[in-house]
Protein backbone atom coordinates (compact mmCIF):
# COMPACT_ATOMS: atom_id res chain seq x y z
CA UNK A 1 0.00 0.00 0.00
CA UNK A 2 1.26 3.67 -0.67
CA UNK A 3 2.38 5.76 1.87
CA UNK A 4 0.63 8.68 0.85
CA UNK A 5 -2.80 10.47 0.44
CA UNK A 6 -1.46 13.48 -1.24
CA UNK A 7 -2.54 13.12 -4.76
CA UNK A 8 0.64 15.12 -6.00
CA UNK A 9 2.76 12.68 -4.31
CA UNK A 10 0.52 9.34 -5.81
CA UNK A 11 0.43 10.44 -8.81
CA UNK A 12 4.35 11.05 -9.14
CA UNK A 13 4.95 7.32 -7.46
CA UNK A 14 2.60 5.64 -9.83
CA UNK A 15 4.28 7.39 -12.36
CA UNK A 16 8.17 6.20 -11.39
CA UNK A 17 6.22 2.28 -11.38
CA UNK A 18 6.50 2.15 -7.89
CA UNK A 19 2.42 1.48 -6.40
CA UNK A 20 0.63 -1.36 -6.81
CA UNK A 21 -2.80 0.47 -8.46
CA UNK A 22 -4.71 -2.29 -7.37
CA UNK A 23 -3.68 -3.30 -4.16
CA UNK A 24 -4.30 0.67 -3.14
CA UNK A 25 -7.54 0.20 -4.87
CA UNK A 26 -8.57 -2.90 -2.76
CA UNK A 27 -7.57 -0.72 0.65
CA UNK A 28 -9.53 2.23 -0.66
CA UNK A 29 -12.44 0.04 -0.74
CA UNK A 30 -12.50 -1.47 2.33
CA UNK A 31 -11.47 1.93 4.18
CA UNK A 32 -14.25 3.75 2.53
CA UNK A 33 -16.73 0.79 3.65
CA UNK A 34 -15.08 1.71 7.19
CA UNK A 35 -15.71 5.12 6.89
CA UNK A 36 -19.42 4.82 5.36
CA UNK A 37 -20.37 1.98 8.20
CA UNK A 38 -19.58 5.17 10.60
CA UNK A 39 -20.80 8.26 8.85
CA UNK A 40 -22.68 7.82 5.81
CA UNK A 41 -20.70 9.88 2.74
CA UNK A 42 -20.99 7.52 0.43
CA UNK A 43 -25.04 6.82 -1.11
CA UNK A 44 -23.69 4.02 -3.44
CA UNK A 45 -19.83 2.52 -3.65
CA UNK A 46 -19.22 1.55 -6.94
CA UNK A 47 -17.05 -1.12 -6.41
CA UNK A 48 -17.22 -2.62 -9.67
CA UNK A 49 -16.59 0.07 -11.42
CA UNK A 50 -13.86 1.12 -9.19
CA UNK A 51 -12.16 -2.09 -9.38
CA UNK A 52 -12.52 -2.06 -13.59
CA UNK A 53 -11.25 1.24 -13.73
CA UNK A 54 -8.27 0.70 -11.42
CA UNK A 55 -7.31 -2.44 -13.57
CA UNK A 56 -7.56 -0.24 -16.68
CA UNK A 57 -5.01 2.48 -15.27
CA UNK A 58 -2.99 -0.53 -13.77
CA UNK A 59 -2.52 -1.80 -17.24
CA UNK A 60 -1.99 2.03 -19.17
CA UNK A 61 0.59 2.68 -16.51
CA UNK A 62 2.66 -0.81 -17.09
CA UNK A 63 3.12 0.47 -20.54
CA UNK A 64 4.05 3.87 -19.48
CA UNK A 65 0.93 6.06 -20.10
CA UNK A 66 -0.47 7.82 -16.70
CA UNK A 67 -3.04 10.84 -16.93
CA UNK A 68 -2.69 13.50 -14.09
CA UNK A 69 -4.93 11.61 -11.66
CA UNK A 70 -3.69 7.82 -12.31
CA UNK A 71 -4.70 6.03 -9.52
CA UNK A 72 -6.68 8.31 -7.80
CA UNK A 73 -10.38 7.76 -6.04
CA UNK A 74 -12.68 9.75 -7.15
CA UNK A 75 -16.25 10.25 -5.15
CA UNK A 76 -19.25 11.99 -7.50
CA UNK A 77 -21.94 14.04 -5.68
CA UNK A 78 -24.96 11.58 -5.91
CA UNK A 79 -26.17 14.72 -8.41
CA UNK A 80 -23.77 13.97 -11.18
CA UNK A 81 -24.41 11.10 -13.94
CA UNK A 82 -21.81 8.50 -13.69
CA UNK A 83 -22.81 5.95 -16.28
CA UNK A 84 -24.52 2.19 -14.54
CA UNK A 85 -24.24 3.28 -11.24
CA UNK A 86 -27.43 4.28 -9.60
CA UNK A 87 -27.77 7.94 -9.63
CA UNK A 88 -30.21 9.74 -7.12
CA UNK A 89 -29.49 13.40 -6.53
CA UNK A 90 -30.12 12.27 -2.96
CA UNK A 91 -33.98 11.97 -3.53
CA UNK A 92 -36.19 8.94 -3.32
CA UNK A 93 -37.97 10.04 -6.23
CA UNK A 94 -34.79 9.31 -8.12
CA UNK A 95 -34.25 5.62 -6.60
CA UNK A 96 -33.16 3.09 -9.05
CA UNK A 97 -31.86 5.61 -11.82
CA UNK A 98 -28.92 4.14 -13.53
CA UNK A 99 -27.20 7.31 -16.24
CA UNK A 100 -26.46 5.82 -19.96
CA UNK A 101 -23.32 8.02 -19.83
CA UNK A 102 -21.17 10.30 -17.09
CA UNK A 103 -21.28 13.77 -16.62
CA UNK A 104 -18.46 15.95 -18.93
CA UNK A 105 -16.58 16.52 -15.44
CA UNK A 106 -16.60 12.75 -14.54
CA UNK A 107 -15.66 11.59 -18.02
CA UNK A 108 -12.91 14.08 -17.75
CA UNK A 109 -11.92 12.89 -14.72
CA UNK A 110 -11.94 9.80 -15.85
CA UNK A 111 -9.83 10.21 -18.80
CA UNK A 112 -6.89 11.48 -16.75
CA UNK A 113 -6.72 8.37 -14.92
CA UNK A 114 -9.36 8.89 -12.01
CA UNK A 115 -11.36 5.88 -10.62
CA UNK A 116 -14.92 6.54 -9.74
CA UNK A 117 -15.24 5.38 -5.70
CA UNK A 118 -18.93 5.97 -5.11
CA UNK A 119 -21.37 8.69 -5.15
CA UNK A 120 -21.22 11.07 -2.12
CA UNK A 121 -24.21 11.83 0.19
CA UNK A 122 -26.12 15.56 -0.31
CA UNK A 123 -29.44 17.32 1.08
CA UNK A 124 -32.35 16.38 -1.34
CA UNK A 125 -31.30 17.85 -4.92
CA UNK A 126 -28.86 20.10 -2.89
CA UNK A 127 -31.55 21.45 -0.50
CA UNK A 128 -29.83 22.13 2.42
CA UNK A 129 -26.54 23.45 4.13
CA UNK A 130 -26.40 20.53 6.60
CA UNK A 131 -27.00 17.32 5.00
CA UNK A 132 -30.09 16.59 6.83
CA UNK A 133 -32.40 17.93 4.45
CA UNK A 134 -31.35 13.74 3.02
CA UNK A 135 -34.12 11.90 1.20
CA UNK A 136 -36.53 9.50 2.55
CA UNK A 137 -34.51 6.35 3.26
CA UNK A 138 -31.60 7.89 2.94
CA UNK A 139 -29.14 7.79 5.93
CA UNK A 140 -27.98 11.12 7.34
CA UNK A 141 -23.99 11.97 6.81
CA UNK A 142 -22.20 13.14 10.42
CA UNK A 143 -19.31 15.01 10.55
CA UNK A 144 -16.07 13.25 10.31
CA UNK A 145 -14.68 14.90 13.81
CA UNK A 146 -17.42 14.61 15.89
CA UNK A 147 -20.70 12.19 14.77
CA UNK A 148 -23.03 14.48 16.80
CA UNK A 149 -22.05 17.58 14.47
CA UNK A 150 -23.39 18.09 11.23
CA UNK A 151 -20.53 17.60 8.00
CA UNK A 152 -22.78 20.77 6.22
CA UNK A 153 -24.01 20.42 3.14
CA UNK A 154 -24.99 19.78 0.43
CA UNK A 155 -21.86 18.32 -0.57
CA UNK A 156 -21.57 16.90 3.02
CA UNK A 157 -20.63 13.51 1.80
CA UNK A 158 -18.23 14.90 -0.25
CA UNK A 159 -16.82 16.92 2.53
CA UNK A 160 -16.53 13.87 5.15
CA UNK A 161 -15.12 11.73 2.87
CA UNK A 162 -12.18 14.04 1.89
CA UNK A 163 -11.35 14.68 5.16
CA UNK A 164 -11.84 11.00 6.33
CA UNK A 165 -9.82 9.03 3.51
CA UNK A 166 -7.06 7.11 4.36
CA UNK A 167 -6.37 7.07 0.54
CA UNK A 168 -5.59 9.08 -1.99
CA UNK A 169 -8.80 11.10 -2.87
CA UNK A 170 -10.38 13.62 -4.41
CA UNK A 171 -13.68 14.92 -4.66
CA UNK A 172 -16.37 16.24 -7.39
CA UNK A 173 -18.89 18.19 -5.73
CA UNK A 174 -21.66 21.12 -6.33
CA UNK A 175 -22.67 24.54 -5.32
CA UNK A 176 -25.19 26.46 -6.00
CA UNK A 177 -25.47 28.88 -3.37
CA UNK A 178 -22.83 27.61 -1.03
CA UNK A 179 -22.71 23.71 -1.18
CA UNK A 180 -19.10 23.41 -1.60
CA UNK A 181 -17.84 26.06 0.76
CA UNK A 182 -19.78 25.14 3.69
CA UNK A 183 -18.80 21.94 4.10
CA UNK A 184 -15.64 22.44 3.04
CA UNK A 185 -15.41 24.51 5.81
CA UNK A 186 -16.95 22.42 8.77
CA UNK A 187 -14.98 19.57 7.51
CA UNK A 188 -11.81 21.01 7.45
CA UNK A 189 -11.03 20.47 3.87
CA UNK A 190 -10.24 22.70 0.87
CA UNK A 191 -13.52 23.43 -1.56
CA UNK A 192 -13.25 25.43 -4.84
CA UNK A 193 -16.38 26.46 -6.64
CA UNK A 194 -15.69 28.03 -10.13
CA UNK A 195 -17.16 30.55 -11.80
CA UNK A 196 -20.40 30.14 -13.35
CA UNK A 197 -20.01 28.28 -16.80
CA UNK A 198 -16.41 27.21 -16.22
CA UNK A 199 -17.24 23.50 -15.41
CA UNK A 200 -19.95 21.78 -17.88
CA UNK A 201 -22.80 20.99 -15.85
CA UNK A 202 -23.67 18.51 -18.76
CA UNK A 203 -25.16 15.28 -16.99
CA UNK A 204 -25.20 17.12 -13.86
CA UNK A 205 -29.04 17.02 -12.10
CA UNK A 206 -30.00 20.41 -12.15
CA UNK A 207 -31.34 21.93 -8.76
CA UNK A 208 -31.28 26.03 -10.48
CA UNK A 209 -29.75 26.27 -13.84
CA UNK A 210 -28.53 29.53 -13.43
CA UNK A 211 -26.56 29.22 -10.14
CA UNK A 212 -25.37 25.43 -10.34
CA UNK A 213 -21.49 24.91 -10.71
CA UNK A 214 -19.38 22.02 -10.42
CA UNK A 215 -16.67 22.13 -8.27
CA UNK A 216 -13.71 19.89 -6.50
CA UNK A 217 -13.04 19.40 -3.30
CA UNK A 218 -9.51 17.90 -1.19
CA UNK A 219 -6.90 18.06 1.33
CA UNK A 220 -4.89 20.69 0.03
CA UNK A 221 -5.46 23.50 -2.04
CA UNK A 222 -2.72 22.06 -4.96
CA UNK A 223 -4.64 19.12 -4.95
CA UNK A 224 -8.37 20.68 -5.81
CA UNK A 225 -6.98 22.74 -7.98
CA UNK A 226 -5.36 20.13 -10.34
CA UNK A 227 -8.87 18.57 -10.20
CA UNK A 228 -10.63 22.02 -11.52
CA UNK A 229 -8.13 22.34 -14.21
CA UNK A 230 -8.83 18.75 -15.46
CA UNK A 231 -12.57 18.85 -15.46
CA UNK A 232 -13.41 22.56 -16.93
CA UNK A 233 -13.14 23.70 -20.07
CA UNK A 234 -15.98 23.99 -22.79
CA UNK A 235 -18.51 21.38 -23.46
CA UNK A 236 -20.58 20.84 -26.70
CA UNK A 237 -23.01 19.37 -24.53
CA UNK A 238 -23.88 22.56 -22.14
CA UNK A 239 -23.94 25.93 -24.38
CA UNK A 240 -23.76 27.55 -20.66
CA UNK A 241 -19.89 26.36 -20.01
CA UNK A 242 -17.61 28.73 -21.11
CA UNK A 243 -15.16 28.74 -24.02
CA UNK A 244 -12.41 30.83 -22.08
CA UNK A 245 -9.14 28.93 -21.21
CA UNK A 246 -8.05 28.81 -17.29
CA UNK A 247 -4.57 29.80 -16.81
CA UNK A 248 -2.59 26.95 -15.07
CA UNK A 249 -3.46 26.89 -11.29
CA UNK A 250 -0.57 27.44 -9.04
CA UNK A 251 -0.87 27.32 -5.34
CA UNK A 252 2.45 27.91 -4.76
CA UNK A 253 2.85 31.14 -6.36
CA UNK A 254 3.94 34.08 -4.71
CA UNK A 255 1.57 36.25 -2.86
CA UNK A 256 3.35 39.33 -3.09
CA UNK A 257 1.44 42.24 -3.87
CA UNK A 258 -1.97 40.97 -3.48
CA UNK A 259 -5.05 43.01 -3.02
CA UNK A 260 -7.27 41.48 -0.30
CA UNK A 261 -10.93 42.90 0.61
CA UNK A 262 -11.56 42.34 4.28
CA UNK A 263 -15.77 42.41 3.47
CA UNK A 264 -16.80 44.56 6.68
CA UNK A 265 -19.91 42.82 6.78
CA UNK A 266 -18.86 39.54 7.41
CA UNK A 267 -17.19 40.11 10.59
CA UNK A 268 -20.57 41.43 12.02
CA UNK A 269 -23.70 40.29 14.12
CA UNK A 270 -24.83 37.02 14.07
CA UNK A 271 -21.05 35.68 13.13
CA UNK A 272 -19.25 33.75 16.21
CA UNK A 273 -16.27 36.10 17.74
CA UNK A 274 -14.42 32.82 18.23
CA UNK A 275 -14.52 32.02 14.27
CA UNK A 276 -14.12 35.76 13.45
CA UNK A 277 -11.07 35.88 15.50
CA UNK A 278 -9.48 32.49 13.59
CA UNK A 279 -10.29 34.32 9.96
CA UNK A 280 -8.52 37.59 10.87
CA UNK A 281 -5.45 35.44 11.84
CA UNK A 282 -5.70 34.38 8.52
CA UNK A 283 -5.77 37.34 6.84
CA UNK A 284 -2.87 38.04 8.80
CA UNK A 285 -0.76 35.18 7.07
CA UNK A 286 -1.49 36.89 3.85
CA UNK A 287 -0.74 39.72 5.26
CA UNK A 288 2.95 38.39 6.42
CA UNK A 289 3.46 37.14 3.11
CA UNK A 290 3.21 39.92 1.17
CA UNK A 291 -0.64 40.53 0.73
CA UNK A 292 -2.10 44.22 1.65
CA UNK A 293 -5.20 44.28 3.70
CA UNK A 294 -8.42 46.96 3.17
CA UNK A 295 -11.88 47.33 4.10
CA UNK A 296 -14.14 46.59 1.23
CA UNK A 297 -18.37 47.22 2.55
CA UNK A 298 -20.66 45.36 0.21
CA UNK A 299 -23.79 46.24 1.98
CA UNK A 300 -26.66 45.48 -0.68
CA UNK A 301 -24.69 41.79 -0.87
CA UNK A 302 -25.78 41.59 2.98
CA UNK A 303 -28.59 42.86 3.15
CA UNK A 304 -30.57 41.56 0.32
CA UNK A 305 -28.32 38.18 -0.84
CA UNK A 306 -30.15 35.81 0.65
CA UNK A 307 -33.48 36.79 -0.12
CA UNK A 308 -32.59 37.43 -4.00
CA UNK A 309 -30.94 34.03 -3.88
CA UNK A 310 -33.62 31.78 -2.21
CA UNK A 311 -36.03 33.31 -4.88
CA UNK A 312 -34.20 32.62 -7.98
CA UNK A 313 -33.27 29.27 -6.34
CA UNK A 314 -36.55 28.00 -5.19
CA UNK A 315 -38.01 29.39 -9.42
CA UNK A 316 -35.56 27.56 -11.17
CA UNK A 317 -35.93 24.48 -8.96
CA UNK A 318 -39.77 24.12 -9.18
CA UNK A 319 -39.23 24.28 -12.60
CA UNK A 320 -36.46 21.70 -12.96
CA UNK A 321 -38.96 19.22 -10.29
CA UNK A 322 -41.52 19.28 -12.36
CA UNK A 323 -40.12 16.41 -14.76
CA UNK A 324 -39.97 13.91 -11.76
CA UNK A 325 -43.50 12.63 -12.19
CA UNK A 326 -43.09 8.64 -11.82
CA UNK A 327 -42.53 7.81 -16.09
CA UNK A 328 -39.29 7.53 -17.71
CA UNK A 329 -36.81 7.05 -14.69
CA UNK A 330 -36.42 6.63 -10.88
CA UNK A 331 -39.47 6.13 -8.65
CA UNK A 332 -42.84 4.87 -10.66
CA UNK A 333 -45.94 3.79 -8.99
CA UNK A 334 -48.92 1.59 -10.16
CA UNK A 335 -50.37 3.19 -13.78
CA UNK A 336 -53.87 3.35 -12.45
CA UNK A 337 -54.73 6.73 -11.76
CA UNK A 338 -55.91 9.19 -14.28
CA UNK A 339 -52.77 11.37 -15.50
CA UNK A 340 -52.40 14.09 -12.88
CA UNK A 341 -53.72 11.95 -9.77
CA UNK A 342 -50.93 9.66 -10.80
CA UNK A 343 -47.94 12.45 -11.05
CA UNK A 344 -49.32 14.01 -7.44
CA UNK A 345 -49.28 10.44 -6.17
CA UNK A 346 -45.83 9.33 -6.96
CA UNK A 347 -44.29 13.03 -6.12
CA UNK A 348 -46.10 13.43 -2.86
CA UNK A 349 -44.76 9.89 -2.35
CA UNK A 350 -40.85 10.62 -3.04
CA UNK A 351 -40.01 14.32 -2.37
CA UNK A 352 -39.51 15.15 1.08
CA UNK A 353 -39.94 18.08 3.09
CA UNK A 354 -38.01 20.61 2.10
CA UNK A 355 -38.15 19.56 -1.72
CA UNK A 356 -41.85 19.91 -1.24
CA UNK A 357 -40.91 23.40 0.45
CA UNK A 358 -39.04 24.80 -2.23
CA UNK A 359 -41.09 23.57 -4.74
CA UNK A 360 -44.15 25.48 -3.61
CA UNK A 361 -42.17 28.44 -2.74
CA UNK A 362 -40.60 28.98 -6.24
CA UNK A 363 -44.16 27.46 -7.93
CA UNK A 364 -45.72 30.48 -6.16
CA UNK A 365 -43.25 33.15 -7.25
CA UNK A 366 -43.66 32.46 -10.80
CA UNK A 367 -47.44 32.78 -10.08
CA UNK A 368 -49.60 35.34 -12.34
CA UNK A 369 -49.72 38.24 -10.21
CA UNK A 370 -46.37 37.50 -8.51
CA UNK A 371 -43.63 36.70 -10.40
CA UNK A 372 -42.69 40.58 -11.14
CA UNK A 373 -43.09 41.03 -7.47
CA UNK A 374 -40.99 38.45 -6.58
CA UNK A 375 -38.44 36.21 -9.45
CA UNK A 376 -38.40 39.28 -12.53
CA UNK A 377 -37.60 41.31 -9.34
CA UNK A 378 -34.54 39.27 -7.68
CA UNK A 379 -33.11 38.74 -11.15
CA UNK A 380 -33.09 42.10 -11.22
CA UNK A 381 -31.59 42.80 -7.50
CA UNK A 382 -28.89 40.07 -8.77
CA UNK A 383 -27.73 42.46 -11.54
CA UNK A 384 -27.56 45.55 -9.00
CA UNK A 385 -25.52 42.79 -6.64
CA UNK A 386 -23.16 41.74 -9.40
CA UNK A 387 -22.32 45.31 -10.03
CA UNK A 388 -21.16 46.19 -6.42
CA UNK A 389 -19.21 43.19 -6.49
CA UNK A 390 -17.35 44.63 -9.57
CA UNK A 391 -16.97 48.13 -8.27
CA UNK A 392 -15.23 46.13 -5.31
CA UNK A 393 -13.17 44.69 -7.92
CA UNK A 394 -11.84 47.70 -8.85
CA UNK A 395 -9.96 48.10 -5.87
CA UNK A 396 -8.96 44.43 -4.71
CA UNK A 397 -7.98 41.24 -6.59
CA UNK A 398 -9.50 38.93 -4.12
CA UNK A 399 -12.29 39.45 -1.19
CA UNK A 400 -12.06 37.67 2.05
CA UNK A 401 -14.52 36.47 4.94
CA UNK A 402 -15.37 33.99 7.05
CA UNK A 403 -17.08 30.73 5.20
CA UNK A 404 -19.58 30.18 7.67
CA UNK A 405 -20.78 32.11 11.13
CA UNK A 406 -20.15 29.13 13.03
CA UNK A 407 -18.40 25.76 13.36
CA UNK A 408 -20.10 22.46 12.62
CA UNK A 409 -23.45 22.52 14.62
CA UNK A 410 -24.77 19.61 16.43
CA UNK A 411 -28.04 17.96 15.20
CA UNK A 412 -29.61 19.10 18.21
CA UNK A 413 -29.12 22.77 17.03
CA UNK A 414 -30.23 22.23 13.54
CA UNK A 415 -33.68 20.79 14.68
CA UNK A 416 -34.22 23.74 16.50
CA UNK A 417 -33.66 25.94 13.64
CA UNK A 418 -37.11 27.09 11.55
CA UNK A 419 -36.53 26.88 7.57
CA UNK A 420 -35.93 30.68 7.52
CA UNK A 421 -33.36 30.48 10.32
CA UNK A 422 -31.55 27.41 7.68
CA UNK A 423 -31.85 29.81 4.84
CA UNK A 424 -29.98 32.90 6.85
CA UNK A 425 -26.93 30.56 7.83
CA UNK A 426 -26.00 31.23 4.18
CA UNK A 427 -25.58 34.22 4.33
CA UNK A 428 -22.40 34.34 3.40
CA UNK A 429 -22.21 32.28 1.06
CA UNK A 430 -25.28 33.03 -0.97
CA UNK A 431 -23.03 36.41 -2.65
CA UNK A 432 -20.62 34.68 -4.81
CA UNK A 433 -22.96 31.97 -5.92
CA UNK A 434 -25.72 34.43 -6.91
CA UNK A 435 -23.02 36.55 -8.53
CA UNK A 436 -21.41 33.56 -10.21
CA UNK A 437 -17.69 34.46 -8.82
CA UNK A 438 -15.55 31.83 -8.06
CA UNK A 439 -14.74 31.30 -4.46
CA UNK A 440 -13.19 29.02 -2.13
CA UNK A 441 -13.11 27.71 1.49
CA UNK A 442 -9.45 27.28 3.09
CA UNK A 443 -8.97 25.67 6.69
CA UNK A 444 -7.79 28.18 9.22
CA UNK A 445 -7.35 26.56 12.37
CA UNK A 446 -10.08 25.44 15.06
CA UNK A 447 -12.49 26.82 17.84
CA UNK A 448 -13.49 24.31 19.98
CA UNK A 449 -11.07 21.44 18.16
CA UNK A 450 -13.58 22.07 15.12
CA UNK A 451 -11.93 23.65 11.89
CA UNK A 452 -12.88 26.99 10.64
CA UNK A 453 -13.58 27.95 6.86
CA UNK A 454 -11.65 31.24 5.62
CA UNK A 455 -13.64 32.34 2.23
CA UNK A 456 -11.89 33.69 -0.51
CA UNK A 457 -13.85 35.38 -3.63
CA UNK A 458 -12.16 36.13 -6.84
CA UNK A 459 -13.46 38.19 -9.62
CA UNK A 460 -15.49 36.03 -12.66
CA UNK A 461 -12.64 33.55 -14.53
CA UNK A 462 -9.97 34.87 -12.23
CA UNK A 463 -9.24 31.30 -10.53
CA UNK A 464 -5.79 31.84 -11.28
CA UNK A 465 -5.56 34.78 -8.08
CA UNK A 466 -8.13 32.79 -6.15
CA UNK A 467 -5.85 29.43 -6.31
CA UNK A 468 -2.68 31.66 -5.76
CA UNK A 469 -4.46 33.58 -2.28
CA UNK A 470 -5.89 30.10 -1.44
CA UNK A 471 -2.41 28.86 -1.54
CA UNK A 472 -0.62 31.85 -0.01
CA UNK A 473 -2.90 30.05 3.32
CA UNK A 474 -1.25 26.47 3.40
CA UNK B 1 -51.14 39.56 -0.34
CA UNK B 2 -53.21 37.43 1.51
CA UNK B 3 -51.05 34.01 2.28
CA UNK B 4 -54.08 31.66 3.43
CA UNK B 5 -55.22 27.93 3.17
CA UNK B 6 -56.60 28.55 -0.23
CA UNK B 7 -53.40 29.59 -1.54
CA UNK B 8 -50.91 27.15 -0.08
CA UNK B 9 -53.99 24.73 -1.78
CA UNK B 10 -53.53 26.25 -5.46
CA UNK B 11 -49.81 26.07 -4.69
CA UNK B 12 -49.73 22.67 -3.94
CA UNK B 13 -52.24 21.59 -7.01
CA UNK B 14 -50.25 23.61 -9.50
CA UNK B 15 -47.05 21.72 -7.97
CA UNK B 16 -49.27 18.43 -8.54
CA UNK B 17 -48.40 17.67 -4.96
CA UNK B 18 -50.74 16.79 -1.77
CA UNK B 19 -50.94 17.44 1.24
CA UNK B 20 -51.62 16.72 4.57
CA UNK B 21 -53.54 18.68 7.07
CA UNK B 22 -50.46 18.66 9.34
CA UNK B 23 -48.62 19.64 6.21
CA UNK B 24 -50.83 22.50 4.84
CA UNK B 25 -51.01 24.22 8.70
CA UNK B 26 -47.16 23.55 9.05
CA UNK B 27 -46.57 25.32 5.06
CA UNK B 28 -48.72 27.87 5.15
CA UNK B 29 -46.56 29.47 8.84
CA UNK B 30 -43.78 28.95 6.80
CA UNK B 31 -45.11 30.69 3.84
CA UNK B 32 -45.84 34.06 6.16
CA UNK B 33 -42.32 34.03 8.04
CA UNK B 34 -40.10 32.97 4.56
CA UNK B 35 -42.28 35.71 2.22
CA UNK B 36 -41.97 38.17 4.78
CA UNK B 37 -38.51 37.85 4.81
CA UNK B 38 -37.85 38.31 0.91
CA UNK B 39 -40.50 40.81 0.32
CA UNK B 40 -37.42 42.87 1.41
CA UNK B 41 -36.23 42.74 -2.28
CA UNK B 42 -39.30 45.16 -2.97
CA UNK B 43 -36.51 47.93 -1.35
CA UNK B 44 -33.01 46.82 -2.79
CA UNK B 45 -31.62 48.53 -5.61
CA UNK B 46 -31.97 46.96 -9.05
CA UNK B 47 -30.52 47.09 -12.25
CA UNK B 48 -32.70 47.86 -15.04
CA UNK B 49 -32.35 44.46 -16.72
CA UNK B 50 -32.79 41.41 -15.44
CA UNK B 51 -29.61 39.19 -14.43
CA UNK B 52 -30.72 35.66 -16.41
CA UNK B 53 -27.26 34.14 -15.69
CA UNK B 54 -24.43 35.63 -13.25
CA UNK B 55 -22.04 36.32 -16.59
CA UNK B 56 -23.60 36.73 -20.76
CA UNK B 57 -24.11 33.55 -21.52
CA UNK B 58 -23.87 33.53 -25.97
CA UNK B 59 -26.81 31.04 -27.35
CA UNK B 60 -24.83 28.32 -29.03
CA UNK B 61 -26.28 25.87 -32.02
CA UNK B 62 -25.30 23.03 -33.43
CA UNK B 63 -25.62 22.86 -37.19
CA UNK B 64 -28.71 20.63 -38.31
CA UNK B 65 -27.44 17.59 -39.12
CA UNK B 66 -27.79 14.39 -37.82
CA UNK B 67 -25.51 12.59 -35.37
CA UNK B 68 -25.90 9.08 -33.33
CA UNK B 69 -28.09 9.82 -30.62
CA UNK B 70 -29.70 7.61 -27.88
CA UNK B 71 -31.51 3.92 -29.29
CA UNK B 72 -34.68 3.26 -28.40
CA UNK B 73 -33.58 0.60 -26.10
CA UNK B 74 -31.21 3.02 -24.13
CA UNK B 75 -33.87 5.27 -23.75
CA UNK B 76 -36.54 2.80 -22.16
CA UNK B 77 -33.71 1.07 -19.87
CA UNK B 78 -34.50 2.99 -16.70
CA UNK B 79 -38.41 2.95 -16.93
CA UNK B 80 -40.84 0.44 -15.66
CA UNK B 81 -43.57 1.13 -17.49
CA UNK B 82 -43.13 0.06 -21.41
CA UNK B 83 -45.44 -1.13 -24.47
CA UNK B 84 -44.42 -1.68 -27.64
CA UNK B 85 -41.26 0.26 -27.28
CA UNK B 86 -42.89 3.05 -26.45
CA UNK B 87 -43.80 4.75 -22.76
CA UNK B 88 -46.35 3.71 -21.12
CA UNK B 89 -48.30 6.64 -18.75
CA UNK B 90 -51.42 7.25 -16.75
CA UNK B 91 -55.01 7.51 -18.59
CA UNK B 92 -55.15 11.04 -20.02
CA UNK B 93 -58.84 10.66 -20.47
CA UNK B 94 -61.05 9.24 -17.75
Amino acid sequence: MSVTNSVGDYVAQVRKGGVDILEDCRHALESARRINTRHHFLNTIADERFIAEARSVSDAAKKGRTGRLAGVALSVKDCLCVKDVETTAGSAILRGYHPLFDATAVERAVKEGAMVIGKTAQDEFGFGGFSVNVGKGFERPTNPIDASRSCGGSSGGAAGLTRAATFPHLAIAESTGGSIVCPAAFCGVVGICPTYGRVSRYGLIDYANSLDKIGTMATTVQDAALLLEVISGHDKNDSTSSPRTMEPLDAAASIEGLRVGIIKEAFGQGVDAAVAHAVKEGASQLEASGATLTNVSLPNVAKYGVACYYIIAMCEASTNLAKYCGMRYGAHGALGPQFNDYFSQVRTQHFGDEAKRRLMLGTFARMAGWREAYYVRALKVRAALIEEYQRAFKNVDVLLSPTMPMVAPTFDEIAKLSPLQNYMADILTVGPNLAGLPHASVPVGNVKNLPVGLQLIANHFDEKTLIRAAGGLQ
Amino acid sequence: MTVDEALIDAVAANARITLTEKERIKFLQDFKDILDAFSTIADAPAAENPAIHPEPVRDVVRQDTPTPCLSQDDALRNTQHKKGGYFKGPKVAR
